[in-house]
């Protein structure tokens, strides 16, 4: 280290592969070890259950399709709550959001299916995203105005979602045939066209909202960081004494933010409804929008980490269910477990390893130079 | 007559659902009042019904299930201070985690040891709390209205409606006339003047922490062993996040908490009566409506159109010296 | 023990925080019963230090000895145990607590509150009537004016038994008369036996209350010396480390059109507490206003009301013939559009977005500039090639557009800002606090860049807490107190004195009226 390092404060810079893929992988490694401790707890063996959990996520093409239907969830939220998050905001919300979105969906598809195809994809996609957005607009514009904790407002608004969803399901869209809670199937012209439609492989969820997902990463990092308006986003986030010197109104770009959060969870409910189930059902959100934060922070708010991100919790999704079928002491709830392992040891513990590794690594590094001359 | 029998059981059944919701209420009224925000009541709970069911069943004996939910319900909050304090982590994506680790563990084992598709084998006899009988209850139920209340209404619950009867002045008391009370509150409004007269901030949150999850495991333990007779899956169903907003909606202070607990409680015993009977002007509810309620009513609240919650200044900030 | 060992006495103390060495080596002692003054620039280590002998921070080498004894100070606990107490800079009180609450916070006498409450309510307004520090203890302590939660910090360590007490840039929030309020009280203390060490960087208050001085530079004890020989000039050389050129080099201005009016400018806070009161005041081309006052005295809304921060109640500002107040132009985004730059007095706070590279903080606020677009897109290069521009030009250490704007020093920092505002190319500059926690190098280039400006014809504002340094570059100056502009002189007619007395809130008109304060 310099002298003029030491007199401006500037600590030995960590290069970005230690903060964006070692520490990550530290503790997802610590993850699955705790998980594999619970395995052997419960009497099975782990590294099977890893083959098992590996096999059934990527061994053969039906399971991949899986894999990336539910990655395409995933990228969804992990992207709604990373977009929150730049503003400074932790959009708890984004389950709320993600049943608003599969409503509006539905209602589309329920009400207006005499139209064409070409023109149901994008009014249903436009219903997800004005629903999900209107959603998050409420605890946003609460935040923004009236200084309400968006964490509280958004968890409240889960709940009041779910009672939404529930009344709606019971009261008004129910199928006059059915029993349960369910709307009627929507017709066919309706449905998302599936992969499996136009490419050679077996029949899977898998459906073109993957595609409008990888869309949609490409379009968040290029709203984020090269447009002016992602760049008062960050300002705001980071800084909103400087963003209100600036000029720059933190309440619109918390608004702004949390609807491009909300709408980006409303998605949720193209792949899950439109393009899966056809029907408008309880439960499809399946705490996607809770992983996404997992996702937002393993993926460090950037696309490409939150897709990587977004395929290992796809992977643990679909590989999860093969290992509750597969092992005899193994149940789909071992999925949760390892899912909030994921999230304990990437995000709440994820100060745990960091001083360490890092240390290490100025102890390694510097003695680089040295040693050359 | 028959009203006021209809009220008196209304009650019966709000103080049943309140028990739950005052101790998991005053459990996160000292974490939060410490400055740590804890969305992980619901998690805690469940660790300690399914511990406390689990324990039970083993035993026998409903005290020792007690026991075994109140330790767990411990453990997981000491997990929740050993990452938000010792390591600062994010306190919400802690409790989350703490409620996603459980909700998934809990069944795990279950499935694991008893075999019955994640459920704890039913409980019966000593292994469950039992409805206590008080003193001359049935003797008085024949004097009218007083009697029948104390019959009815104050009579005939289980240990665990009086515990948390009680922990509501005890806790008042604890948090406003004892030096561990000053010291939690002054902890979450200024750390830093807590740290200068000379106290330990860890040290000092970690034993909030530590009375949250005792809170919460008798919380737990009572769904478990004494509302029901059994662990089973999701058996919390949110009351976590409900006591959250009955501490919010009482303003992070006991009396106001317990309060809004028991509104929130009535709300689902008046939702049971409700469904489906048409009221005069607004004709049928909708029992989801009701449902919604308290997080309607939590919401309006924290955005100042119903009365002004102030929360714990240094809340939800880790403590780091300045530098 | 031994009766002559000094107070407090520290052997070769080590402080680092990670590559900052912010103690090096310091020796210090401290006579009983006495004041003790430790100067320095503001970064020199004062704060460290002394929060080290508070136990705040641990020290990674080095002995501390209070009255002759070796102590290992580890934590608050030891010291106060030690009998050390400490008043810091930024109090540390539990707002929605009592007075009594907060004192007894630690010392609480007992697992019920009730039974140590009542020992200490006799306790404290013993040591009230003793040193002369009334203050209602049944108060609560958010709603004292700053004074008397000063007092209320004083009493705290003297309830705990301190023998020793620091106080941490006392002043600074203070108005001189409470400012002199303290100084008796301290002068009292001193009497009783008490001993003080005063930390500072005014030399005034050295020369007016301590015994003894200890200059500290860049981390370092550079002197100690004893108050009666010395004197400001010499200790201010000691503290920069060379002569100080206190006068800047200047051509007398030549003011031009007024380009900004204000006439009867009010503005009250989301509290309904009245900051500004009917403000007059006109800036002109080709001259420096400078704005002195102790802080928190409205300085700082008049900025941001100018801003187009915040929004004032009433009153009315003329911009180049443009009536502001209720116009749409009055934000501070389009105010930059009209030619007015502003230097915001907190550059972390407001200035810079710390975790931003250079280059991205250079846009703040000029982000939505056609030549920092391109269609849709942020125009990188030429951000890049702007930011390089104005590290060229301002120099700027170390010269890395893409280093994150924490990773400068606070010199650097403030010329990025600077160069940011001035490139703009404005007819209108406010500056806040010009040179607030940079080194001396930077000072007298920041200083000369501002003349420089005034002599290019355009409008300056600046506003500083620090009177030589509104003494060295204004032109005229107005004085602020409690809201109000207490008086307006040319700085050539300026002395400290005169200054002194408006910052106390005394008028020089006719009437002679003595502000409420």
């Amino acid at each position: 280290m310099t002298q003029e390092k030491v007199r401006f404060g500037a600590p030995l810079k960590i290069p970005g592969w230690v903060n964006y893929a070692l520490i990550p992988l530290v503790n997802l490694v610590a993850a699955f070890v705790l998980s594999g401790i619970v395995i052997l707890i419960v009497g099975d063996d782990p590294l099977e259950a890893l083959k098992v959990l590996l096999y059934g996520a990527f061994g053969y093409p039906e399971a991949i399709g899986y894999t990336l239907y539910y990655t395409t969830n995933f990228i969804f939220t992990g992207l709604a709550v990373a977009i929150a998050f730049h503003c400074g905001l932790f959009n708890i919300g984004a389950e709320g959001q993600a049943a608003l979105g599969g409503i509006g969906v539905g209602l589309i598809c329920l009400y207006l299916d005499g139209l064409p195809f070409w023109m149901i994809i994008p009014l249903a996609i436009i219903a997800a995203a004005v629903f999900g957005a209107a959603w998050a607009y409420i605890p946003a514009y609460l935040q923004a105005k009236r200084g309400s904790h968006i964490v509280i407002t958004t968890i409240m608004f889960n709940f009041i979602a779910a009672s939404l969803l529930t009344y709606l399901l019971v009261e008004v869209v129910i199928d006059p045939n059915g029993q349960s809670p369910e709307s009627r199937r929507f017709i066919e012209t309706t449905w998302l066209p599936y992969f499996h439609d136009f490419l050679a492989m077996p029949e899977t969820p898998l459906n073109l909202s993957f595609i409008y997902a990888l869309a949609l990463s490409a379009g968040f990092y290029f709203l984020v960081w090269q447009t002016r308006w992602g760049y008062e986003i960050r300002v705001v986030g980071q800084n909103e004494t400087a963003a209100r010197y600036a000029g720059i109104s933190p309440a619109k770009n918390i608004i702004l933010a949390m609807m491009i959060s909300g709408a980006l969870a409303g998605f949720v409910g193209i792949n899950e409804i439109q393009g899966v189930q056809h029907r408008l059902i309880l439960d499809f959100t399946g705490g996607y929008g809770f992983v996404g934060i997992a996702v937002a922070l393993m993926g460090r708010n950037h696309p490409i980490g939150i897709f990587l991100a977004a395929l290992l919790f796809g992977a643990l999704y679909q590989g999860g269910s093969e290992l509750a079928f597969e092992m005899k002491s193994i149940n789909k709830e071992m999925v949760i477990v390892i899912q909030g392992l994921i999230i304990l040891f990437s995000g709440a513990l994820e100060h745990m390893f960091r001083p360490k590794i890092e240390a290490a690594y100025r102890r390694i590094a510097p003695r680089r130079p040295v040693e050359a001359s | 007559m028959e009203t006021f029998h209809i009220i008196v059981l209304l009650l019966d059944a709000t103080f049943r659902v309140a028990t739950p919701l005052v101790l998991a209420a005053l459990a996160g009224m000292f974490s939060e009042r410490s400055g740590v925000v804890d969305i992980g009541l619901e998690g805690k709970m469940l660790g300690a019904a399914f511990a406390a069911a689990a324990v039970a069943a083993l035993s026998g004996s409903a005290w020792v299930g007690l026991g075994a939910g109140i330790i767990t319900s411990i453990a997981l909050s000491m997990l929740h201070a050993y990452a938000c304090v010792t390591h600062k982590g994010n306190q919400v994506v802690s409790g989350m985690a703490i409620n996603i680790v459980v909700a998934g563990l809990a069944p795990t084992l279950g499935y694991a040891w008893f075999r019955m598709g994640g459920q704890t084998p039913p409980l019966s006899g000593d292994a469950r709390f039992r409805s206590l009988t008080l003193p001359f209850a049935e003797t008085m139920r024949d004097v009218p209205i007083v009697g029948y209340i104390y019959a009815e209404l104050i009579s005939g619950h289980n240990i665990i409606v009086y515990m948390a009867a009680a922990a509501v002045p005890i806790c008042a008391w604890i948090l406003y006339k004892t030096r561990f009370g000053l010291r939690v509150r002054a902890v979450g409004e200024n750390p830093h003047a807590v740290d200068t007269a000379g106290i330990t901030v860890d040290l000092l949150r970690y034993k909030a922490l530590a009375v949250t999850g005792l809170l919460c495991g008798i919380a737990g333990s009572y769904l478990s062993t004494a509302h029901g007779a059994g662990f089973i899956r999701d058996m919390t169903a949110g009351k976590g996040y409900l006591a959250l907003a009955a501490l919010i909606f009482g303003k992070w202070r006991p009396v106001p908490t317990l309060f809004a607990c028991l509104l929130f409680a009535f709300t689902d015993a008046v939702q049971a009566r409700l469904q489906g009977v048409e009221l005069p002007v607004v004709g049928v509810i909708p029992v989801q409506f009701i449902q919604a309620l308290p997080y309607i009513l939590t919401v309006l609240l924290l955005a100042g159109f119903v009365g002004k919650a102030n929360p714990p200044k240094a809340i939800g900030e880790p403590y780091i010296k300045e530098r | 023990m031994s009766e002559q060992a000094p107070a407090l006495e520290l052997r070769r103390v080590n402080k680092s925080f990670g590559p900052v060495h912010a103690n090096r080596d310091i020796s210090l002692s401290v006579d009983r019963g006495s004041i003790h003054g430790i100067v320095g620039e503001n970064g020199a280590g004062k704060s460290t230090l002394m929060s080290i002998v508070y136990g705040f921070y641990e020290a990674d080498s080095g002995e501390i000895f209070v009255k002759g004894d070796r102590c290992d100070i580890e934590n608050p606990q030891s010291s106060i145990k030690a009998g050390i107490g400490m008043v810091h800079q930024h109090f540390m009180l539990v707002d929605t607590f009592t007075v009594l609450e907060n004192i007894i916070l630690g010392v609480e006498g007992g697992f019920r509150l009730a039974d140590g409450m009542t020992a200490a309510r006799k306790e404290l307004i013993r040591l009230e009537k003793e040193y002369a520090l009334e203050v209602n203890v049944d108060a609560i302590v958010g709603d004292l004016p700053v004074g008397l939660r000063q007092r209320v910090e004083i009493l705290k360590a003297l309830y705990r038994g301190a023998e020793i007490l620091i106080l941490d840039e006392p002043t600074g929030v203070l108005t001189p008369q409470e400012a002199d309020h303290l100084f008796r009280i301290l002068d009292t203390l001193r009497e009783q036996g008490k001993t003080v060490i005063l930390i500072t960087h005014k030399l005034r208050e050295i020369m007016a209350i301590t015994d003894n001085v200890s200059v500290m530079r860049r981390g370092e004890m550079v002197a100690h010396l004893k108050t009666s020989e010395t004197s400001q000039a010499a200790l201010a050389e000691l503290m920069v480390g060379r002569s100080v050129l206190l006068q800047v080099e200047k051509e007398p201005a030549a003011p031009k059109d007024t380009l900004v009016s204000i006439h009867g400018l009010n503005y009250l806070d989301a509290d309904d507490v009245p900051r500004l009161k009917d403000i007059n005041l006109d800036i002109r081309a080709g001259e420096i206003l400078g704005i002195a006052g102790v802080s928190g005295n409205g300085q700082s809304e008049l900025l941001e009301v100018l801003g187009g921060i915040l929004t004032p109640t009433s009153g009315s500002i003329r911009f180049k013939d443009q009536e502001l107040v209720g116009s749409k132009a009055f934000t501070a985004r389009n105010l930059r559009k009209i030619g007015l730059g502003h230097v915001p007095e907190d550059r972390h706070r407001a200035g810079l977005v710390l975790s931003f590279s250079a280059n991205e903080c250079a846009i703040l606020g000029y982000h939505d500039k056609p030549e920092f677009n391109k269609g849709l897109r942020l125009d990188r290069r030429a951000i890049v090639e702007t930011c390089e521009a104005y590290i060229k030009k301002y120099d700027v250490r170390p010269p890395d557009p893409y280093l994150t704007a924490s990773g400068f020093s606070g010199g650097n920092q403030q010329k990025l800002v600077l160069a940011r505002e001035m490139e703009q190319n404005p007819d209108v500059l406010l500056v806040g606090q010009p040179t607030r926690g940079v080194d001396i190098g930077a000072i007298e280039f920041i200083h000369n860049q501002l003349i420089k400006m005034r002599d290019a014809g355009k409008a300056i504002l600046v506003v500083s807490v620090e009177i030589e340094e509104v003494m060295s570059i204004a032109d005229r100056i107005a004085v602020m107190f409690d809201g109000e502009i207490v008086g307006e002189i040319a700085a050539s007619e300026a002395t400290e004195t005169r200054l002194g007395l408006m910052m106390a809130g005394v008028r020089e008109n006719a009437r002679n009226k003595k502000a409420a304060g």
